[in-house]
């Protein structure tokens, strides 16, 4: 029996070995420009579902057929993260993907998830650099390997209700909205919330330290990778900032008032319901206030900035969608034709743009008379173009990172850790811990 | 002779092979692979694509992974406090409803219902009810005076929170009880009514020899449940941080203050979200080990019961 189980465990290993070996990637040779124009069909995954999504991607994909009639996208909607990797580890990935969020690019393109596009750029001669604003290239690339392209980009700014504001302008630095926030707040005779000015904790939807950092111009890492958190003292400023004005408005009433909202996507966000008078939000809520609370008279502006930064206002965070060409694509070629068209072509932009209120991601695509602007979608665009506006640059850690920060500030805000610096000192000591684990830096 | 004797016991062993091979196949296959996978794993850093062995580093990693120690705190918690409560208030809702004289089929149903709904369901309707800013049941005993705390937004209560909904689900266990009080002999009970024995006396004396086995069934399989606890804690996190799935938005497993963080979850976390699968595997071996130990302690208690009963 000894012997049978010393077989087995051989067997076991043998197999293990096999299983595990192989896992390195030859290099992309990409033709200068595909000659053959044979039929083909291209699988195209993305995570649009909404219905005037899908539209706008039916559209805009009619237009790549009129253009490359040799290549039919076949594309599937509603896929996340996660079937994407499952695919490409089960070598059977589409020939497109599309990602909504771009705290995963490091891992991407560090583990050759998604193709090196650098080649593709060259042999189209496209020059990158000159086609995006330069804040995009920060997320769309990894260590000098470009694996991802920008498809459209979500910057952030504040929405205002301009019946609570009650004639007051928007706020341009934190104190202004501090004040702002306290004298517009409404509360009952047993001290509930009713009506917020803005609620300031890192809870509320969109107030996720990564939009609300570019409020004070905080640092995330320094060049080496490791955490800057607790040596940024413009962190310490914010989360200072946001403690005084949770605990002027008491912690308690405030996570109770915030548990009695809907769901942030659907009609019942509180912005549209007239609950809150000023939120961050991306530049997406306008098509959302359009067709959910059309009866909301709104005005948007950039964040409030720090008031010692008055030369910074007018800048916000930017991030957006990326796609690219998964490892093991099957047709390469003809997946890049599509996301050249997809990220560079400016009419393809402008389409999506329009019909889903994103904002477009290339410089031309900006410039287009076909592009549909109003006032409240011109403060996104604005953001957009300011050379002051930042993004999370591609960390191989993202995630943990600001699921780190995000725990430390909620329990900061809630009055449950009473030393900043200490918080945040043991904040970067984690990150960084957790940075020798995945990347031995 | 001697060699024939030899051909005879090659052909015994090969016949024993084949009788034993689809288990030694099920067995290699979906135990000792995956197991020596993991070993082998846990030596590397691994993303789920690239491999590079790094020696010890994911067990030094874990020895000071203050998130990890968390997780281990909170699963220990919850098998010292909320596997022995759902074993009493599923024998005692069992005991009250066998006692029932009528309306004890509605009552059976009314307490086994929840325990059919999927647990993402019942998670999430579970924390809605508790809501403290639209939850009926804050309404409620707010109307009445009572102050009832954020079950699962405050650190200090989410664990029994969680610990309030494995309660309510308690109708699996119910179940299993009343079989075993309706199979203890009635003239035992009769016989010590005679000897004026109360009724505690004839709980203790009566009823729990008999159903003790099934009490620690119940109390085994509570155990091992407890150690993969992950859905549960997981929904009801996610529901009471308010945590949106969108771009920017992050949602850290364990909310409030990783009260609620498990070991299965932290081990999840590291594996399919942060892409450390080597030290995911570490994580897995530890609950492999542990997980081991309990069952070995508790299978020698079934041993010491079955000697007890021949």
């Amino acid at each position: 029996m000894k012997r049978l189980l010393a077989i087995t465990a051989a067997a076991g290993l043998a197999l293990l070995t096999a299983c595990t070996a192989g896992t390195e990637v030859s290099p992309t040779k990409i033709e200068a420009s595909p000659t053959s124009h044979d039929p083909v069909t291209i699988e195209f995954w993305h995570g649009f579902s909404a219905d005037n999504e899908l539209k706008a991607f039916a559209d805009t994909l009619a237009g790549f057929k009129q253009k490359y009639p040799w290549i039919t996208v076949n594309a599937t909607k509603a896929i996340q993260d996660d079937q994407i990797l499952q695919a490409v580890r089960g070598g059977n990935p589409p020939d497109v993907a599309l990602s909504f969020t771009t705290d995963s690019v490091a891992q991407f393109c560090k583990a050759n998830i998604f193709q090196d596009l650098n080649p593709y750029l060259a042999a189209s001669k496209i020059q990158a650099d000159t086609l995006f604003p330069k804040v995009i290239a920060e997320y769309t690339q990894y260590q000098g390997k470009r694996c991802v392209m920008p498809m459209l980009a979500d910057t952030y700014g504040l929405y205002y209700n301009k019946k609570l504001m009650k004639g007051n302008q928007p706020p341009k630095t934190l104190t202004e909205l501090a004040e702002l926030t306290k004298k517009l707040t409404v509360k009952d005779a047993q001290g509930n919330i009713k009506v917020a000015g803005f609620v300031p904790t890192s809870q509320m939807y969109e107030n996720a330290p990564l939009h609300t950092g570019v409020m004070v111009g905080a640092k995330w890492t320094n060049p080496d990778g490791t955490s800057a958190v607790g040596s940024d003292p413009q962190w310490k400023k914010l989360m200072t900032w946001q403690k005084e004005l949770t605990d002027a408005l008491g912690y308690d009433k405030l996570e109770k008032f915030r548990k009695s909202f809907g769901d942030e996507w659907s009609a019942d966000n509180p912005f549209n319901k007239g609950k809150v008078a000023m939120a961050i939000d991306g530049e997406w809520r306008n098509a959302m206030l359009a067709a959910d609370a059309p009866e909301v008279d709104y005005g948007t502006a950039p964040m409030p900035v720090a008031d010692d930064q008055p030369e910074r206002y007018g800048a916000g965070f930017i991030a957006g969608t990326v796609i690219g060409i998964p490892r093991g694509a099957k047709h390469a070629e003809a997946a890049w034709e599509l996301v050249k068209y997809l990220t560079t072509d400016t009419d393809a932009l402008v389409t999506l743009s329009n019909a889903i209120r994103n904002v477009p991601s290339t410089l031309p695509a900006l410039q287009s008379p076909k592009l549909k602007k109003d006032p409240n979608f011109q403060t996104f665009l604005d953001i957009f173009a300011n050379p002051n506006s930042t993004t999370l640059p591609a960390h191989i850690n993202s995630v943990f990172n600001q699921q780190t920060l995000s725990e430390a500030q909620i329990k900061w805000e809630a009055g449950r850790a009473p030393d900043l610096n200490a918080l945040l000192a043991e904040v970067d000591k984690t990150i960084n811990e957790k940075l020798k684990l995945t990347a031995g830096g | 002779m001697p060699s024939r004797n030899k051909r005879e016991r090659r052909r015994a062993n090969l016949r024993a092979l084949l009788y034993l091979s689809p288990w030694l196949i099920g067995f290699s296959v979906f135990f000792l692979y995956p197991l020596l996978s993991t070993v082998y794993f846990s030596f590397q850093r691994y993303d789920l694509f690239t491999l590079e062995p790094v020696g010890l580093l994911n067990y030094k990693y874990f020895l000071q992974d203050e998130a990890a120690w968390t997780s281990i705190k909170n699963t220990l918690w919850l098998v010292v406090v909320m596997v022995p409560l759902r074993v009493l208030f599923g024998l005692g809702v069992s005991q009250l409803v066998t006692k029932l004289k009528s309306g004890q089929g509605i009552f059976r149903t009314i307490f086994y219902l929840p325990s059919l709904v999927p647990l993402v369901a019942g998670t999430l309707g579970f924390v809605f009810l508790l809501n403290p800013g639209t939850g009926p049941v804050q309404a409620i005993l707010g109307a009445v005076g009572i102050h009832s705390p954020d079950w699962f937004g405050d650190p200090a209560w989410s664990k029994w929170g969680l610990t309030l909904l494995s309660l309510w689900s308690v109708g699996d266990l119910m179940v299993i009880f009343m079989a075993a009080l309706l199979d203890v002999p009635k003239q035992l009970y009769e016989a010590a009514s005679l000897d004026g024995a109360t009724a505690w006396q004839q709980f203790t004396r009566i009823t729990l020899p008999v159903i003790r086995p099934v009490l620690m069934f119940a109390t085994v399989t509570g155990v091992i449940q407890t150690l993969q606890y992950f859905t549960q804690a997981m929904v009801a996190a996610r529901v009471a941080s308010g945590a949106t799935d969108s771009a920017g938005s992050v949602f850290t497993p364990g909310y409030p203050d990783q009260s609620t963080l498990t070991f299965p979850e932290w081990l999840f976390q590291q594996g399919f979200r942060d892409f450390a699968m080597g030290y995911a595997c570490v994580l897995a071996l530890v609950l492999f080990v542990v997980s081991m130990i309990f069952t070995l302690i508790l299978l020698r208690q079934f041993r010491g019961f079955a000697e007890e009963e021949a």
